[in-house]
């Protein structure tokens, strides 16, 4: 079966057609704004003061951008594979746990550029291996990936507030979490880079991480266009019959494929637990990882995209909390509202607008789209 | 004689616990043997549970706040069905955004509407659904053995109860012994041959998904308007999940969905019933265990340890007619 859809500009298919789809759902999210009785315009001001105005916003919209650009890159490496891994959110809080015992353990006797390293392979370790399950049911067993990642989501919450409340809870606490790190866990911060400009910051958790997720998405570039695996996983993900063709272990691929995304989304873990709380508590990722979902999918799964999409959704949220002080009718959770719309827009209705966009370009220039393929646009 | 009772009692709080995640999972039943997967019964459960309060509040009648609850709850199905069979988006993506369009416009529309923190206002007698007492169930109370499971078991629960489980023949009914029924299995099998045979694809898949939302509504009315007096935001807390999980459990039959919510309902209730007392034999077990269980058999059974579970073949996959 051929793909229902002609050819379009790559300026038109990678920036146009997002840029409309982003609008759109932007526009569904003004109409929600609207109905609670705000100017939608006003919030939006609003939203991007608090985000960008002032140095101790931008910190903060960087800080939830790190997050979000390590979930974007898990969701968006499985996806190069055609495996949709709603486990991020799971994955990142057992990668939780991995930083926690490695922190537990060291904080009193190594320094911070010690115990960093050793954190990072701890929590890429831990959020693999709950990637590894899901993956190997699906390449051995044929239990379907979606499925099985949901599950583990529920089961990694379960495994992770039995830890908490249980056997990482220290002795006379209430509060379901692990003891504060000591200096040895604490990430340095990166703040200064911002105070460079003449911003003034009045203390924000942006940190070393930052720094680690750009170098990150850098390499997700390097392994899915530039090595033979990432070649191998595209492949798989294009069409799997080529790729048992050509060779390539389905196995090998899924499970290759799934223990990377797992390790990225383990990552994600270090950013609020060692850059900013200093412990690990319950329901610490709080749905990062399915902004995850929405972030891969408006940064088209290209890292470049991801970082991009990851600071629009850092701003949401950092806007967001400066948005419910202005306007109570509006809390928070107007992000999820936006994250959702723009799953929708940007990911199921991806193509809503395609065949409109074609005859557009169509008429203007056929050379364009190419005669032959607008003979096929015919929904 | 406390032993007995506290069996009925847990029997009976299962039925209760059950009856969300039946009507749930029959509504996914609906959509995926006509090859829609449907992640989205979370939220169109949610925010049946939002628009069924509300409305049931706002106009004081039960009636009405049902009624709302199953129209909104047919609209977000609606939605899912324009992404994924008008539109060939990817079914899973578009479940998963309703999910999240539901969690956060009931908290939003909630708390403007309402200024109770996202809840909605406790709704008095007459915009519940009561419990309907069985005739004797009085009568033979005192009656040992007969009289509790009478009384408590099968008497004293509200309409929707009912509803639930006289949805299990019926759907058995509509999908083996309806012509409705033989041509959205055999969409779900295989369009293209429901397409040779002059019958429209996307109409059936669009009918299915309807009888879908009516369900997820059915399913959040009973939540926010029996189980709980008003909404409390995210109050279904996964069981759409879970009723995923009970579908596959029950290999997309209708029957068999029923004892599968029922041991999913029945692990809930023994969580709540044990919590910190002893078992025999296995000793004191970690609630989370209890909570984790579902799942985890779901885990199991997926990869094919206990049987196999074989979905239906067209599921996922937008059809595309040939050109």
């Amino acid at each position: 079966m051929s793909t229902p859809y002609a050819k379009l500009p790559a300026w038109a298919d990678y920036g146009l057609i997002p840029v409309i789809n982003l609008a759109v759902a932007f526009i569904v999210a003004g109409f929600v704004v609207m109905l609670v009785g705000e100017n939608p315009f006003r919030a939006a001001v609003i939203l991007v003061e608090g985000a960008f105005g002032k140095g101790t916003g931008i910190a903060f919209t960087l800080f939830y951008a790190t997050t979000f650009i390590f979930t974007g890159l898990s969701v968006a490496v499985a996806a190069h594979c055609s495996l949709f891994n709603i486990g991020t959110e799971g994955q990142a809080y057992i990668g939780g746990l991995g930083i926690a015992l490695v922190c537990l353990s060291f904080d009193s006797v190594l320094p911070w550029w010690v115990i960093f390293p050793i954190a990072i392979v701890a929590a890429a370790a831990f959020g693999a291996l709950w990637g590894l399950i899901p993956a190997y049911l699906q390449a051995k067993r044929g239990s379907h990936i979606v499925i099985t990642t949901i599950m583990f989501n529920f089961i990694a919450a379960s495994v992770m507030v039995y830890l908490l409340v249980g056997p990482l809870k220290p002795a006379g606490s209430q509060a379901p979490q692990t003891r504060n790190f000591l200096a040895g866990a604490e990430l340095p911060k990166l703040n200064w880079i911002i105070e460079l400009f003449g911003a003034k910051i009045r203390s924000a958790p942006l940190n070393i991480c930052f720094l680690l997720a750009l170098v990150m998405a850098f390499l997700v570039w390097l392994l899915i266009w530039r090595t033979r695996l990432g070649y191998e996983m595209r492949t798989y993900g294009h069409s799997p019959k080529a790729a048992r063709y050509a060779g390539i272990s389905e196995t090998r691929i899924i499970i290759t494929a799934m223990m990377i995304s797992g390790a990225l989304a383990g990552m994600m873990a270090l950013n609020p637990v060692m850059g900013d709380q200093h412990n690990v508590a319950i329901d610490f990722v709080s749905g990062a990882g399915y902004v995850g979902i929405a972030v891969a999918l408006m940064g088209r799964l290209h890292p470049v995209g991801i970082v991009l999409a990851a600071i629009l959704f850092g701003m949401l949220y950092q806007g967001g909390a400066e948005l419910a002080f202005e306007m109570p009718a509006i809390s928070r959770d107007m992000i999820v509202i936006i994250q959702g719309l723009v799953i929708l827009f940007a990911g199921a209705l991806e193509h809503m607008f395609r065949p409109y966009i074609q005859a557009l370009f169509a008429s203007v220039s056929p050379k364009s789209v190419g005669m032959q393929a607008v003979k096929g646009t015919g929904a | 004689m406390d032993m007995f009772n506290a069996i009925v009692q847990v029997l009976d709080s299962t039925i209760r616990l059950s009856v969300p995640l039946l009507l749930a999972c029959l509504a996914g039943l609906y959509s995926e043997r006509a090859g829609i997967f449907d992640i989205g019964l979370e939220g169109k459960m949610l925010v049946g549970a939002f628009a069924g309060a509300s409305a049931a509040a706002v106009f004081h009648s039960a009636l009405i706040g049902l009624g709302t609850a199953v129209l909104i709850s047919v609209a977000f199905a609606l939605v899912h069905g324009f992404a994924s069979i008008t539109h060939r988006g990817n079914q899973i993506v578009s479940g998963v955004a309703i999910n999240f369009i539901a969690a956060g416009s009931t908290i939003i529309l909630g708390q403007a509407w309402f200024q109770q923190g996202g809840r909605t206002p406790a709704l008095q007698p007459g915009e519940r659904f009561e419990a309907i007492t069985w005739p004797g169930a009085d009568a033979v109370k005192d009656v040992p053995v007969i009289g509790p499971i009478y009384g408590e078991l099968i008497s004293g629960h509200s309409i929707l109860v009912y509803f639930a489980f006289a949805m299990v023949p019926f759907t058995w009914w509509v999908l083996f012994r309806t012509r409705f029924g033989l041509r959205m299995r055999a969409v779900g099998e295989n369009p293209a041959a429901v397409d040779t045979a002059g019958i429209s694809v996307a109409w059936l898949r669009y009918r299915a998904l309807i009888c879908t939302g009516i369900l997820t509504g059915v399913a959040g009315a009973y939540l926010s308007m029996v189980q709980n007096g008003g909404f409390v935001k995210d109050m279904t807390a996964g069981k759409g999940y879970i009723a995923l999980a009970a579908l596959i459990f029950a290999k997309w039959k209708p029957v068999n969905a029923m004892f599968a919510c029922l041991l999913f309902g029945f692990l809930d209730a023994a969580a709540i019933r044990l919590q910190g007392s002893p078992l025999p034999i296995i000793g004191k077990v970690p609630v989370q265990f209890m909570q984790a269980l579902p799942y985890v058999l779901t885990v199991v059974l997926l990869a094919g340890f206990i049987g196999k579970a074989i979905p239906p073949r067209a599921g996922g996959v937008p059809y595309v007619k040939e050109r």
